[in-house]
């Protein structure tokens, strides 16, 4: 498994302590897992995402992600309403692994309270948080 | 290191029954028909299934040469964490095999039926005296079917009451099908951690706990083996605030005769006779989840249950609060006779005794094995024990990589990669039945791969070598599932 150093965590999204990330365009959040995360659960096999037009709070669970190794709960970083999923991921599980900020990114929000976005943690609390883990 | 068990040796391949025998071929002769022949109607005929035609000699080779693929408790140490795979008498098998109990009918009249009724009681009677709870149903057929029992339960406890309540806890060191349990029974799963110590906390479970949580679900021992020592304070909590507390007794293992659950303020709980009891499991047979009660919740338990009446075993369907029945007929019998004479056989004495093995026997492995392993939590575990691959991550070996090497030395892979709390976790549950000679030779396995990962990672990497089948694609496996011959 990758060393910290060897972790790709781009500085322009923000992280959950769940390892996700979330990114703001406009008024709307895209949702995916971090480098870590799919580094961790290894080869992701399948994906079920919450459907389009449900509405979570914050930290609710709103899906699963299974790998070979586990299955793991998907949380919403953000309270909101989901208003697009990646249909990809479905036959393409893999995405995941092999680009979690870009093809495999898994759905999108339209925040109920812009400030939960805020809070959420940037790379470098990120990489501290990690390096507590480690 | 002693001689390896895992050993090389002729392994015969075996087609797909669908690829041998011949159209005709048979494995027996039809008696001669001597009823006159009569026109079936079409809605009853069709093509048929699709069953090859073999001869009897073909099927026994068949099914004799995929056991020996097999790796079982009779053949080996399985030390799966969380499954308790402890060897199951063979006495049980015997009880099971009586044909008063094999050849009865689950439609015989009561009065022709006593014996299989008694047993259903009298293995009831008994699950009350090792959980200290009040009644109890056996109709529940697994683990997870217990659970579902218990949540049922618990909604129908609260409608009594006049109240609708909405969410259930549940640690994230509880079995993983805690919360699908709840969900299924449409509660809302609310994760809670656990603590530094890898155990509730009772400050987390007074900050989750409101008037709109029907309960909590406890796994005790929790799913790092080690025991929620808050749960008293913990019950109070949810007590006081009207709910109630699932005790997941799939670990009962460790506290046979040890631990009162009533006590500690367990409300409802379930437990696994294919686990604790000692009936096979896990392709070896069904399982059985029989859910245990307070007195509170006893009218609730699910139909048809056997009572005593006038001298006589009778099935009730009299409960009117019950939730309903759970299963065809009365719950998974053969099941229920093998874990009666387990019980019986031991005796109260001989079950306190088996936990007590049990928690000893993980904690010789545990101390024996944390100089080579990191141990997350080093503290005295129950009936199994956590550690990771943290110091084998040094050279790039993972968890998987060690458990598929442990298999060329003849032993059963531990459980991997759960619980989810800990990072690459090697959960291993070595069960009372392991003498200590074969501890120590898996004590020996381990030390030896853990020595193979810093000087020959490459080799664990490829490992099994000495299997059927070597290192399989487990993606491929699962991306593009293969479930027809």
């Amino acid at each position: 498994m990758k060393e910290l150093n060897e972790l790709h965590l781009p500085d322009d999204i923000r992280y959950t302590d769940d390892h996700e990330w979330a990114k703001k365009s406009g008024d709307t959040v895209k949702i995916g897992i971090s480098d870590y995360a799919q580094d961790q659960l290894g080869d992701i096999v399948y994906v079920e995402l919450p459907q389009v037009g449900a509405s979570f709070d914050q930290k609710q669970q709103c899906g699963t992600i299974e790998s070979v190794k586990a299955v793991s709960e998907m949380y919403m970083p953000l309270g909101g309403e989901v208003i697009a999923v990646n249909p990809e991921l479905e036959g393409a599980p893999e995405l995941l692994n092999k680009d979690p900020y870009g093809k495999g990114w898994m759905f999108e929000v339209k925040p109920a309270k812009v400030a939960e976005y805020d809070q959420l943690m940037d790379k470098k609390a990120y990489l501290e948080m990690l390096k507590g883990l480690k | 290191m002693k001689q390896s068990l895992g050993n090389t040796g002729l392994v015969l391949q075996e087609r797909l029954l669908w690829e041998k025998g011949r159209k005709g071929r048979s494995g027996f002769s039809f008696p001669k028909q001597d009823v006159p022949s009569a026109v079936l109607s079409s809605e009853w005929t069709g093509p048929g299934p699709d069953f090859p035609d073999l001869s009897e000699v073909e099927v026994v080779r068949h099914y004799t040469r995929l056991s020996t693929w097999n790796f079982s408790v009779d053949n080996g140490m399985y030390p799966l964490g969380s499954c308790t795979m402890k060897y199951n008498p063979k006495i049980n098998e015997k009880e099971a095999g009586l044909s008063g109990f094999q050849n009865a009918h689950p439609l015989l009249p009561s009065r022709l039926n006593q014996g299989a009724l008694q047993l259903i009681y009298e293995l009831e009677q008994f699950l009350t005296a090792i959980t200290g709870l009040d009644a109890v149903s056996v109709q529940p057929t697994a683990g997870a079917h217990g659970e579902l029992a218990g949540m049922l339960l618990m909604y129908a406890y609260h409608k009594s009451l006049g109240s609708r309540r909405t969410k259930i806890i549940v640690p994230d060191t509880a079995h993983g099908t805690n919360p699908a349990s709840a969900a299924l029974c449409g509660y809302r799963p609310v994760p809670v951690k656990s603590n530094e110590q890898g155990i509730l906390s009772v400050e987390s479970i007074a900050q989750a706990m409101d008037e709109e949580t029907a309960g909590i679900m406890v796994t005790n021992p929790n799913t790092l083996g080690l025991f929620e020592e808050n749960l008293k304070q913990i019950s109070e909590i949810v007590h006081a605030k009207g709910g109630l507390v699932y005790g997941d007794g799939a670990n009962m293992n460790a506290i046979m005769g040890i631990v009162d659950t009533g006590k500690i303020g367990v409300d409802i709980m379930h437990l696994n006779l294919h686990k604790t009891f000692a009936t096979p499991h896990g392709g070896g047979g069904p399982g059985s989840g029989p859910v245990c009660v307070r007195k509170q919740l006893e009218p609730f338990l699910p139909v048809p249950r056997v009572i005593k009446k006038d001298g006589q075993y009778v099935l009730s369907e009299d409960f009117p609060q019950s939730i309903g029945k759970l299963h065809a007929f009365y719950g998974n019998f053969g099941v229920m006779i093998k874990a009666y004479s387990y019980i019986r056989s031991m005796g109260a004495a001989g079950l306190k005794k088996a936990s007590q093995l049990a928690v000893l026997n993980a904690n010789y492995v545990k101390e024996r094995l944390k100089d080579v392993f990191h141990l997350p939590y080093d503290r005295p575990c129950m009936h199994e024990c956590v550690f990771t691959d943290k110091v084998q991550q040094a050279n790039k070996i993972a968890t998987l990589d060690m458990a598929k090497r442990l298999m060329d030395y003849g032993f059963h892979p531990p459980t991997i990669y759960f619980p989810l709390v800990v990072s690459g976790a090697i959960m291993i549950e070595p069960t009372e039945t392991e003498c200590k000679e074969d501890l120590d030779h898996f004590i020996e396995a381990l030390r030896a791969i853990s020595k193979e990962a810093e000087e020959n990672p490459d080799l664990l990497r490829q490992a099994p070598f000495s299997c059927k089948v070597k290192r399989l694609d487990e993606t491929a496996a699962a991306r593009q599932p293969c479930l027809a011959g």
